[in-house]
């Protein structure tokens, strides 16, 4: 089925069932593998994108429900506020180990210092508790979500 | 390393008893450490001294990285290594992976081509360093050539030669093609410690940059033009096979391209993931199951208890055993590990392009020659003609030390025309892992004056070593199975281990982070926290008694004592417990606080580390890999099982495979001290040191002495007793 | 799928039934007794049909028939094992006092049903009579099945014997004393068996006709949606009013404003029958999403159009534990609204929140959408308290969804703070469940 999305700002067209995750679409269909695939059960969140700037899950979101809505994935998010602040953070803490959870990480925090310039512990715990890193980096994550929120980094 | 180490597995391979196959090995990076080994590929006028260093004109500095990068930061480490001793300008620095060449490349602790057991550092130290340090003179030779100086006169630093003395300077490009044509040193000169300017530096990791914007590229992120994509389910149960496979509604599904049915294994190709998988939910495969369909973990556990009673090969026996524990009060208790997965956070995954005369593979894997050999063996082709690419590793842990996927992924593309990527879903993966095995250790000691007087130690469980890697399985003992155990760091005058080993029935075991020290760590640091309670002693105190000739470790203990507020008063049911442990070339100490509420739930206040890993490459990446390792170490000894029935693995996924979330951590705290000792491991430190610094806590803080993985939170409900 | 109570209401009936006289009190009006019109012969009734295959299915063969009917009286769920062969039996009902299997209703000669006659067949199926003359046990809804026209039933028994034999032998059940005692039945059935075909009612229009039969002899609505009686048959004085079976709460389904279905657009039934899935009201989900999945979504859409008409027949039964309003959407951030229960909103925030939101709005698929459930609003919480334990996985249209079931890696403890977390931050009243309520679920719902 023909679908048209707009990712990163670019509109994307492709076919594709109605009912295949996001995730599949961008990381098979459109080459876009910064976006992972962890558990496909919504459970780790290695594979969070933003939608309309909220943090979702792209394993467990059709693509027929995202149609006219705006996804912006790792690739991009360097490009708002939030998503370059977390960047850097994340470089200066060194927060990253293995670094295959972190574009999840990193797409949770930016959505979290989108909404919550300010976050503080259970902020991040609410924001940031949906997303597995095996490597246990998650010290280091919390470190780096406080200091782009001060804007320390 | 200090005597205590003198029994730890890497001492015995690469000493004693692997000296006859370290021979049946060509290893050029430790039998002729200043012979330049030329790289393997086309250098076109760089200047290529030896397998690990390529500089171009511009002065950019290539290193080729003989470890893979899995996350513990050993791609920066290694370049620390060599930019050190070469005097290299860090900012040129750029990497390579190295490609599979077991005789360039292998690591001289493993002999094969492996990046494991936290042996990185500890193998390469010196290969490193002798050849940057080559490099290094090569291009000084060059240098001091063209200015017709002694090239003693000659300095070097941040990638260029200066002579001092005519203030002429030259870069490292510059030189490059000059440099090429020299001869390499003989028993070149390491620099002195006290002048490193790399090593000892936090330096920021050179791996991350593209781990933060999506750019980095795991085994499965690899994209060959053409491919497809395919998912595959094994039989469920250990060994079985397939049956009868109706494929009717899964050809239907849009984009499923091709069912390949192999004796044990169905993959699903597709135009894209979702195909495949849709496709393969839509299957009807009928297995046949054979004999393994009857085991489960009760029997799995029957048969390693009786196992454990039997006697075991000695591993290890000094003083009098016997009269040792008849000299004191004796006590025995036994602890229990249950089979772990690794769940990676990149599930496995491999892209093959099997043609009929060639195969190229692309993937992450922690033994790049033994995927290749094994690779070519399931294609049925000579091992060059067999490539593989190899990419950063979303997690290893051991796990990436098995070819099985690659070989599964061979097999599959060969039935596929063109390249194939092939994902295994999460749940394939944790239901057809190579698991960390059972084991089961039973301690025995005797207590004589607040002191152990006799210490019987007998491990029961699988030997790895014989199946990885059979030339270090030597008179029924597996060094890794025993490591830790051997050398613990108290002194106790009549010592004995015993190792018995005990497979479990048709269950694949492995490698899991932590390795061998994860069950005797677990179990003698467990045990001495109940002796220190029948001796009626503070447990640190208790174990200050007996590291009076072991000052590394004694320095460990107080300062994590001390960074603990070890002995000040805690409240109602929290506890403080202490680990310290020999393990990996380490020396380590950790003290947890933990909190175990009214129904027995387990809540981590506080993980205290301090480590002396002798010279310490990159303090941060020590203090993130223990952090890292501490969680790791932790989620296993709250949630880690992996339990089976009917022959199957009855975990599936994180919603019943558990993992330790953010909101669950503790204050990490990682002191790193300053030594002068060569560098140990440090990966899989933090994995054994939590559990049982955490259960030691929960033992201060209710009174249970629990002996068995994961914790049982019902034991720890208020009002239980041990 | 509603056979795990059904047995456990059987089994004690077989005790109580032997001890208990003047029954007939007990018994109470039939199914269809609410309507209270005039029930006509079906021979005489001309008005429409209301028995049979819809009207694209007449002239189908008898097995596509037998196949229509057997998908309406969703016979497969109970006779299949995961991952066994269809219809060939073997599912277990776990009780405790032993286990039920359901049997294998394939062809095989030996282990199936392939030796039954059509008479036989009419006998199990209707008056719950084994071929050997055994009684069956009414986790085997005959009582619902007998309203069905011996054509229907034959029908799905052409359809059954078309399918391919599957040698497979039920375990034999491992009831104890006197639950095993299956002459008890005898009994049973005289007084609770109508054993009566569908009388379609005169003064009703041909469509809830339509509607009372596919819900009553086939659907058999009743078995899990109404309450049971003291001789534990259906209670129809409470028709559709919800029941508790197998663990899961079966909502009220009569026309009750606040508590039924009286405030469902036909859309949202239409919808919720027909996909599991209703905008507001939440999903179909444990045994209702398999009836769902393997029964209703197959309903050609005039007999949903109809099983709706007679659902709004039923008059209102409230369910006074329940609220009268659901809770409306609970506020974006994690620390507005209910934030007690800190280990339930840990659990949550790792596990739930990311397809469920904060807010109770699914950010991945309205299936998974809290807001406006009967389930989170349930100070019983059972519901939730069984999905978070068992998962579902529900086949729609748009793909399959699933919840992963958590009861393997969570204690009891915690699954009773997630319920009650999630029942007072989306709900109108937080539930007060314990690890012993959750333990005691777990065993209701083992296999
Ligand atoms: S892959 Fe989507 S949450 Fe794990
Ligand atoms: S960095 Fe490896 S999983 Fe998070």
């Amino acid at each position: 089925m023909a679908t048209t999305l707009t990712i990163n700002g670019e509109t994307k067209s492709f076919d594709a069932p109605p009912d295949m995750p996001l995730l599949w679409v961008l990381r098979d269909i459109l080459g876009m593998t910064g976006t992972k695939f962890g558990c496909g059960i919504a459970q780790c969140g290695a594979c969070t994108v933003h939608v309309d700037g909220k943090a979702v899950r792209s394993c467990v979101l059709s693509v027929s429900a995202v149609a006219n809505r705006a996804i912006t994935t790792i690739e991009h998010v360097g490009s708002t506020p939030a998503g370059a602040k977390v960047q850097k953070a994340w470089l200066d803490a060194e927060v990253v180990q293995c670094g295959y959870c972190q574009s999840g990480q990193i797409m949770s925090a930016a959505a979290l210092l989108a909404a919550t310039p300010n976050p503080d512990d259970s902020d991040i715990d609410a924001a940031m508790a949906g997303n597995i890193c095996r490597c246990g980096t998650y010290v280091r994550i919390r470190e780096a979500i406080k200091h782009a929120a001060n804007g320390q980094s | 390393m200090n005597a205590h180490h003198n029994f730890s597995r890497r001492t015995l391979l690469t000493g004693g008893l692997a000296t006859g196959f370290l021979l049946a090995f060509h290893l050029p990076l430790r039998a002729a450490p200043n012979e330049p080994v030329q790289p393997p590929d086309v250098t076109d006028g760089k200047f290529a001294p030896n397998a690990f260093i390529r500089i171009d004109v511009s002065g950019a500095t290539t290193l080729v990285m003989p470890q893979v990068e899995m996350g513990q930061g050993i791609y920066t480490a290694v370049s620390m290594i060599l930019a050190e001793e070469l005097d290299a300008d860090w900012s040129k620095v750029q990497l390579l992976h190295a490609p599979a060449n077991e005789k360039l490349y292998g690591n001289p602790i493993f002999i094969i081509q492996a990046t494991g057991g936290s042996t990185s550092v500890r193998a390469f130290w010196k290969p490193l360093r002798v050849a940057g340090a080559s490099a290094r003179a090569m291009l000084v030779q060059a240098a001091a050539a063209q200015w017709q100086v002694d090239p003693a006169s000659c300095t070097t630093s941040k990638g260029q030669v200066t002579h001092k003395a005519s203030g002429r300077t030259l870069s490292y490009g510059a030189l490059a093609a000059a440099a090429s044509g020299q001869t390499p040193p003989k028993d070149v000169p390491l620099k002195d410690p006290k002048d490193f300017v790399y090593i000892g530096q936090p330096l920021k990791r050179l791996d991350t940059p593209d781990k933060v914007n999506g750019k980095a590229v795991y085994g499965i992120d690899a994209i060959v033009p053409g491919m497809k994509f395919a998912t595959l389910a094994q039989c469920p149960v250990f060994g079985g096979k397939v049956g009868k496979v109706d494929d009717r509604a899964a050809k239907k599904i849009p984009g499923v391209r091709q069912i390949v049915v192999l004796d044990d294994l169905v993959a699903v190709v597709g135009d894209h993931m979702w195909a495949a998988k849709k496709g393969l939910d839509a299957l009807d495969i009928e297995w046949n199951e054979g004999p393994n369909a009857k085991i489960n973990s009760k029997a799995v556990w029957d048969d390693l208890r009786a196992a454990s009673a039997k006697d075991g090969v000695v591993a290890k026996s000094t003083g009098d055993i016997g009269k040792g524990l008849a000299a004191g009060e004796k006590f025995e208790a036994s602890f229990e590990l249950p089979f772990l997965a690794h769940a990676t956070m990149e599930p496995l995954n491999a892209t093959v392009h099997c043609k009929p005369d060639s195969c190229e593979i692309w993937t992450g894997t922690q033994i790049m020659a033994r995927v290749q050999s094994e690779a070519a063996k399931a294609a049925g082709l000579p091992v060059e003609k067999v490539t593989v690419n190899q990419h950063l590793l979303g997690g290893g842990f051991g796990r990436k030390l098995e070819p099985d996927m690659v070989v599964a992924a061979v097999r599959i593309a060969k039935q596929v025309d063109g390249p194939v990527k092939v994902v295994w879903t999460r749940e394939e993966d944790i239901q057809h892992d190579v698991y960390r095995p059972v084991y089961r250790d039973t301690i025995a000691a005797s207590l004589s004056g607040g002191k152990i007087v006799g210490w019987k130690y007998k491990i029961a469980g699988a030997a790895i070593i014989a199946r990885w890697l059979p030339p270090a399985f030597q008179k029924g003992i597996d060094i890794d199975a025993i490591d830790s155990a051997t050398d613990v760091p108290y002194e106790i005058p009549n010592f004995h281990v015993e190792y018995v080993r005990a497979e479990p029935p048709a269950i694949p075991t492995g490698f899991w982070r932590g390795v061998g020290p994860n069950n005797n760590v677990f179990a003698a640091e467990c045990f001495m926290d109940e002796l220190a309670r029948k001796a009626g002693k503070d447990p640190v105190e208790f174990r200050r008694g007996m590291l009076a000739n072991q000052p590394r470790f004694l320095s460990v203990l107080n300062l994590a004592a001390e960074k603990a507020n070890w002995g000040q008063p805690l409240p109602a049911r929290v506890g403080r417990g202490v680990c310290l442990q020999p393990s990996f070339g380490s020396c380590m100490a950790t003290v947890v606080e933990a909190e175990v509420d009214e129904q027995g739930e387990i809540h981590l206040r506080r993980v205290t580390s301090v480590m002396d890993t002798g010279i310490a490459v990159n303090p941060d990446i020590i203090v993130a890999q223990i952090e890292g390792g501490l969680v790791f170490g932790l989620t296993a000894a709250l949630y880690g099982e992996i339990t089976i029935d009917k022959g199957r693995v009855q975990q599936s996924n994180f919603n019943d495979y558990r993992m330790l979330r953010i909101n669950q951590m503790p204050k990490i705290e990682v002191h790193v001290v300053k030594s002068g000792e060569a560098p140990g491991g440090i990966g899989e430190t933090g994995t054994t040191a939590g559990p049982p610094a955490l259960r030691n806590a929960i033992y201060a803080a209710t009174g249970v002495a629990l002996r068995r993985l994961p914790i049982d939170r019902k034991l720890l409900a208020a009002g239980k007793k041990a | 799928m509603s056979g795990k109570m059904r047995i456990l209401t059987s089994l004690i009936v077989i005790a109580i039934v032997v001890a208990v006289s003047g029954v007939w009190i007990i018994r109470g009006p039939g199914p269809l007794d609410f309507a209270g019109g005039t029930k006509v012969a079906l021979a005489d009734y001309r008005a429409g049909k209301p028995t049979g295959v819809p009207a694209k299915l007449e002239k189908a063969s008898l097995v596509e028939r037998g196949e229509y009917l057997a998908k309406a009286a969703d016979c497969m769920v109970c006779h299949t094992t995961p991952g066994g062969k269809d219809y060939s039996g073997g599912l277990g009902f776990k009780l405790p006092f032993g286990t039920l299997y359901s049997t294998n209703i394939t062809p095989d000669k030996d282990t199936g049903i392939g030796n039954y006659s059509d008479q036989e067949f009419l006998g199990a199926v209707q008056h719950g009579k084994r071929r050997d003359g055994a009684r069956l046990y009414p986790a085997m809804p005959y009582t619902s099945y007998t309203f069905m026209t011996d054509e229907d039933v034959l029908a799905v028994k052409a359809y059954l014997f078309s399918l391919p034999a599957v040698r497979a032998k039920a375990p034999d059940n491992t009831l104890s004393f006197p639950f095993n005692q299956r002459w008890a039945m005898i009994v049973w059935s005289a007084v609770f068996n109508p054993d009566t075909r569908f009388a379609p009612d005169a003064s009703k229009s041909p469509e809830w006709n339509r509607g009372a039969y596919l819900a009553e002899a086939l659907a058999h609505c009743g078995e899990c949606h109404t309450p049971r009686n003291l001789g534990f048959a259906l209670d129809n004085r409470k028709k559709f009013g919800g029941a508790i079976t197998a663990g899961w709460r079966a909502f009220n389904i009569s026309s009750d404003k606040a508590t039924g279905l009286g405030n469902w657009s036909d859309q949202d039934l239409i919808s919720y029958l027909s996909l599991g899935h209703a905008p507001g009201h939440g999903s179909a989900s444990g045994p209702m999403g398999e009836a769902v999945d393997h029964s209703f979504s197959q309903f050609a859409p005039e007999d949903i159009s109809s099983i709706v008409a007679y659902l709004r027949s039923v008059p209102p039964q409230p369910s006074p534990d329940l609220p009268a309003t659901t809770a409306p959407v609970a506020p974006a951030a994690h620390k507005d609204g209910v934030t007690a229960d800190a280990r339930g909103k840990m659990l949550f925030a790792g596990a739930c929140a990311s397809c469920h939101g904060w807010s109770g709005e699914s950010p991945v698929s309205p299936m998974a959408t809290l807001t406006g459930t009967w389930a989170v609003n349930d100070p019983a919480a059972t519901n939730v308290a069984q999905i978070v334990l068992s998962g579902t996985k529900r086949h729609t249209p748009d793909g399959a969804l699933s919840m992963p079931a958590f009861g393997n890696a969570y204690t009891d403890d915690e699954i009773a703070a997630v319920a009650n977390y999630v029942t007072a931050r989306f709900g109108t009243k937080g539930s007060k469940l314990t690890a012993k309520d959750v333990a005691e679920l777990r065993e209701q719902t083992a296999e």
